[in-house]
């Protein structure tokens, strides 16, 4: 009975958190049926991932830009122009791939200076001044690909960031079919959780803090352990860990290192919570500004890169609706639109629950319309639930 | 006695964790000016927001009678159509827009479907009228000063019809000459019928127009005293609000201060290019280790403007003269230098600038010295919680946690909470702006008993006070700051509020 209340009082207190892994479980298994099991079939999932890389690592930018009470809207051309860079750089200017890459992003982090300095600087709302970055980088992708069209991108390293997936360790034998090096990662993930866990705890104990009671600690651990096992499972049963998986999962760990346990993190959440106090506290409201945008420039870059390398390709629609895809997903994901409170980790289950519907919806031979209609109720349901919730915690 | 024209009985008002209202009785009677006092988060203003249909019926336990009708407000709305008309801690006018507007804001005057503007100034010119203020109905009210808003809120109440007006601390911003002013208007108001419920920390203007004072404390109903029997004196309210006497609310202290200047400026003058005006000029000013000086002044005569301008100038003034901090000539180009050179300000406005109302009061604390608990940047965040709950223990916060938000506390444990946050930067000058404005006798003196500690430690202390008693109890010497200028400065030996008044007025 004590344990039946213990976990009743740890969802109550938590099911604003919990509420967004439940809502995609609730759409994972209303597909599943529907589908008649091809949603959760390894090949799907695996797919799913690859469509969400480029709005999750975009929806993790936006997260931090409206924590700190701006918008952007330019995110979605400017990741379609920088994609085209990348191509041309490689293909008119022949550089080798990682340089390629790597002045892609560093463009991402200058456009996305130029929005920071009139945000910050020329004090212009952020609506107006991505505004007009929309229109500016929509304009820049039709000037790059005026002459060619379509450029087709031939860099073999290039694609493989979309469409490949890490390499196998050789056969030996047992489990075959499975890709094993997707295991063993798997596992080391659940393991170095484990043990982290268990030291917090146990230093949480040493400074005599409440802790959860040890048979919830235990149900965490399983119910954890089981999600990433299954998952790790699914996707080891097709050709293992994509690219673009790698890639969104190193994205999210840094970000959500960085804003859960760093003092730049603290310092974000705290402009969010009120500037005013912020830059009396001996924050420089600024350079957070600017940090932040040029933050969500890098991963607008990083997206263009993720989208033209699974069409391998630069198309001249390339960006279209991403920044609205990624402020939904923002949403779904629990970010708070008066600014201060949201998390990354969110950010990416909303941009799963948006790819998820996209995703199910196909299968089912749903047409197109009826899918921006279903998207739309589910990211009403999402902020109703989100602002109800928060209001009975007052 | 009246019949009363209140009764609230048996209510109990839970939170998570805390219990605010504890079966709490509290009557009050046709035509009297009823005060209601006790420590902060006694629970009068949740008191107040239980009667105004805030928290709405259902939420709370017991029993509301008004007007000899039971009540069962679901919304402002339903105890406002009943007569009921709160003015809270924060002001809720619209800056933007025009006192006549404001006045009629969700009781617009209509002409069928549309608002007759005609009408709305013609009756908003009446109410200014009645409660006695000379503005322009079509001024914005974002131009007007504190005292002129507090009596707009309540021109906008009597728009309403009310038959009980609650004021929650409406003094507290002001300064003596505006208390006065909305003192009489109460008495007015009495005398033409309006009962009146005044929540206020002031003990002096509680004793002036009180009729019948209620004390709270944690949550429950202590006593009911009447003026009439001489039951209400200073003595009394303290005794009942803490719990136990104070004799002297000014702790006493051995030390006087050393004579090593740490912190000066010399010809200072900062220009505000935002209203294109001086608002400082030529300012000469020390402040001694160990020492606490005392800012006085009128509201808006320039103190909060000064502190701001020596820290760090987050308002970008445009500023001329020298600042010495620790005898190093400094010129801070944000709030954060200054923390650095030792110097932390905790504000007049703490819902405004000072707090982050939906972090907890642990993440308050930490927030500008992150440092600390940090190791190459990764905050610590148990050692957070510990340096948070010593300063809830030392200072007396009242939460249940650390880990409560701090929009929850109320407002003497959020100035707490502020104080909190600037010691943890352990500065060698603490700026102080009025650091217990909204605060219970009980939290003054602990709030004085721990400056009066911080200085004998050899921290210098700069006090911004509009309230005189505080400024002489607690100086070693006053600057008497008016219109921007310096106009006095005396040493506390010499100092008395007339001269006080005299040299802030000139
Ligand atoms: N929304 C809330 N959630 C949780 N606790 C609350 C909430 N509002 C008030 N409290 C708690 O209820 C108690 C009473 O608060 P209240 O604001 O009524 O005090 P008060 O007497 O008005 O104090 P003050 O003089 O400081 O304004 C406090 O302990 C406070 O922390
Ligand atoms: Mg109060």
């Amino acid at each position: 009975m004590t344990f039946l209340k213990s976990a009743q009082k740890v969802l109550q207190q938590n099911i604003r958190e919990y509420g967004m892994y439940i809502a995609l479980f609730v759409i994972m298994t209303i597909f599943t049926i529907t589908t008649k099991g091809t949603f959760i079939s390894s090949r799907n999932i695996v797919n799913l991932v690859n469509q969400t890389g480029y709005i999750a690592v975009l929806a993790v930018g936006m997260t931090l830009v409206i924590v700190i009470r701006h918008i952007d809207l330019s995110v979605g051309f400017l990741g379609g122009f920088l994609g085209a860079i990348a191509a041309i750089a490689m293909v008119q200017w022949h550089l080798p791939v990682f340089l390629a890459i790597l002045l892609t992003l560093a463009l991402g982090i200058l456009a996305g200076t130029i929005t920071a300095f009139l945000v910050a600087q020329m004090k212009i709302p952020a609506f107006v001044a991505t505004l007009a970055g929309w229109l500016i980088y929509r304009g820049a992708i039709l000037v790059v690909t005026e002459s060619t069209g379509t450029i087709i991108i031939p860099d073999k390293i290039f694609n493989a960031i979309g469409n490949g997936f890490i390499p196998d360790i050789p056969d030996i034998g047992i489990l075959p079919g499975v890709h094993k090096l997707t295991l063993i990662i798997g596992v080391i993930a659940i393991v170095l959780l484990i043990i982290s866990e268990i030291n917090d705890r146990k230093k949480k104990l040493s400074y005599n803090f409440e802790v959860l009671p040890m048979e919830m600690f235990v149900i965490k651990l399983i119910f954890i352990s089981a999600l990433i096992g299954g998952f790790t499972w699914l996707l080891a049963g097709y050709q293992g860990l994509s690219w673009t998986a790698v890639v969104v999962l190193v994205v999210a760990i840094i970000y959500h290192f960085i804003t859960t346990q760093t003092v730049l993190g603290r310092h974000i959440y705290a402009v969010g919570g009120n500037p005013e106090a912020a830059e009396l506290s001996g924050i420089n409201v600024k350079k957070i500004t600017y940090i932040v945008f040029g933050s969500m420039g890098m991963l607008a870059a990083l997206s263009g890169i993720l989208f033209a390398s699974r069409l391998q390709s630069a198309t001249t629609t390339a960006g279209s609706l991403w920044e609205l895809d990624a402020i939904a997903a923002a949403f779904i994901g629990g970010v708070s639109p008066a600014g201060g409170i949201g998390k990354v980790a969110g950010s990416i289950i909303g941009a799963f629950v948006m790819l998820s519907l996209t995703s199910g919806m196909n299968l089912m031979g749903i047409g197109i319309s009826y899918q921006y209609m279903a998207r739309g109720a589910v990211l009403a349901a999402a902020v109703i639930f989100d602002v109800a919730t928060r209001n009975r915690a007052q | 006695m009246n019949t009363p024209i209140l009764e609230m009985k048996n209510i109990t008002k839970e939170f998570p964790g805390v219990k605010a209202l504890n079966n709490v009785s509290f009557q009050v009677a046709q035509g009297e000016i009823h005060c209601l006092v006790g420590e902060n988060g006694a629970g009068k203003s949740t008191l107040m927001k239980v009667l105004s249909g805030v928290y709405s019926y259902g939420e709370y336990n017991g029993d509301i009678l008004f007007d000899g009708k039971v009540q069962k407000f679901s919304g402002i709305s339903d105890s406002e159509k009943a007569g009921i008309a709160i003015i809270y801690q924060e002001l809720a006018l619209i800056p933007e827009m025009t006192v006549y507007e404001n006045i009629f804001l969700g009781n617009e005057v209509r002409n069928g479907f549309m608002v007759d503007w005609n009408e709305t100034i013609k009756k908003a010119t009446e109410m200014l009228k009645r409660v006695n203020l000379d503005v322009n109905p079509a001024a914005k009210v974002k131009d007007l000063g504190v005292g002129k808003k507090q009596l707009i809120e309540i021109a906008k109440a009597l728009s309403k019809n009310v038959k009980l007006l609650i004021l929650d601390e409406p003094t507290a911003a002001l300064n003596e000459v505006d208390s006065e002013n909305l003192l009489n208007l109460i008495r007015d108001l009495k005398n033409n019928g309006v009962t009146c419920v005044l929540i206020s920390h002031k003990l002096t203007e509680v004793i002036d127009v009180a009729d019948t004072v209620t004390v709270l404390r944690d949550g429950q109903t202590i006593c009911t005293l009447n003026a009439q029997k001489g039951e209400v004196t200073r003595n009394a309210l303290i005794k009942y609000m803490v719990g136990r006497e104070i004799d002297n609310i000014y702790p006493k202290r051995d030390s006087k201060g050393t004579q090593e200047i740490v912190l000066e400026v010399k010809n200072w003058s900062a220009y505000d290019p935002s209203i294109g005006r001086n608002i400082l000029k030529d300012i000469n000013f020390n402040v001694k280790k160990g020492e606490i000086v005392g800012l006085a002044g009128l509201m808006g005569s320039g103190r909060t403007e000064f502190a701001l301008s020596i820290f760090g100038n987050p308002d970008n003034y445009q500023l001329k003269g020298e600042l010495f901090v620790g005898g190093k000539k400094q010129q801070f180009k944000h709030p954060h230098d200054a923390i650095e050179a030792g110097v932390a300000y905790v504000t007049e406005d703490r819902k405004g600038d000072g707090l982050i109302l939906i972090q907890d009061v642990k993440e308050n604390i930490t927030l500008a010295n992150l440092y600390e608990i940090a190791t190459r940047s990764v905050v610590d965040k148990n050692a957070e919680v510990k340096v948070a709950n010593e300063y809830k223990v030392n200072l007396n916060i009242k939460t249940p946690t650390v880990e409560q938000k701090v929009s929850h506390l109320s407002g003497g444990n959020q100035q707490k909470v502020c104080l909190g946050k600037w010691l943890f930067v352990k500065p060698n000058v603490l700026i102080l702006d009025e650091p217990t404005r909204g605060i219970d006798v009980g939290a003054k003196f602990e709030i004085y008993t721990i400056m009066t500690k911080l200085v004998q430690e050899g921290m210098s202390i700069i006090m911004i006070s509009s309230e005189l008693p505080e400024v002489l109890g607690m100086s070693d010497r006053v600057y008497i700051v008016s219109s921007g200028r310096i106009s006095g400065e005396l040493p506390i030996e010499e100092a008395s509020q007339e001269k006080i008044m005299h040299l802030a007025t000139n």
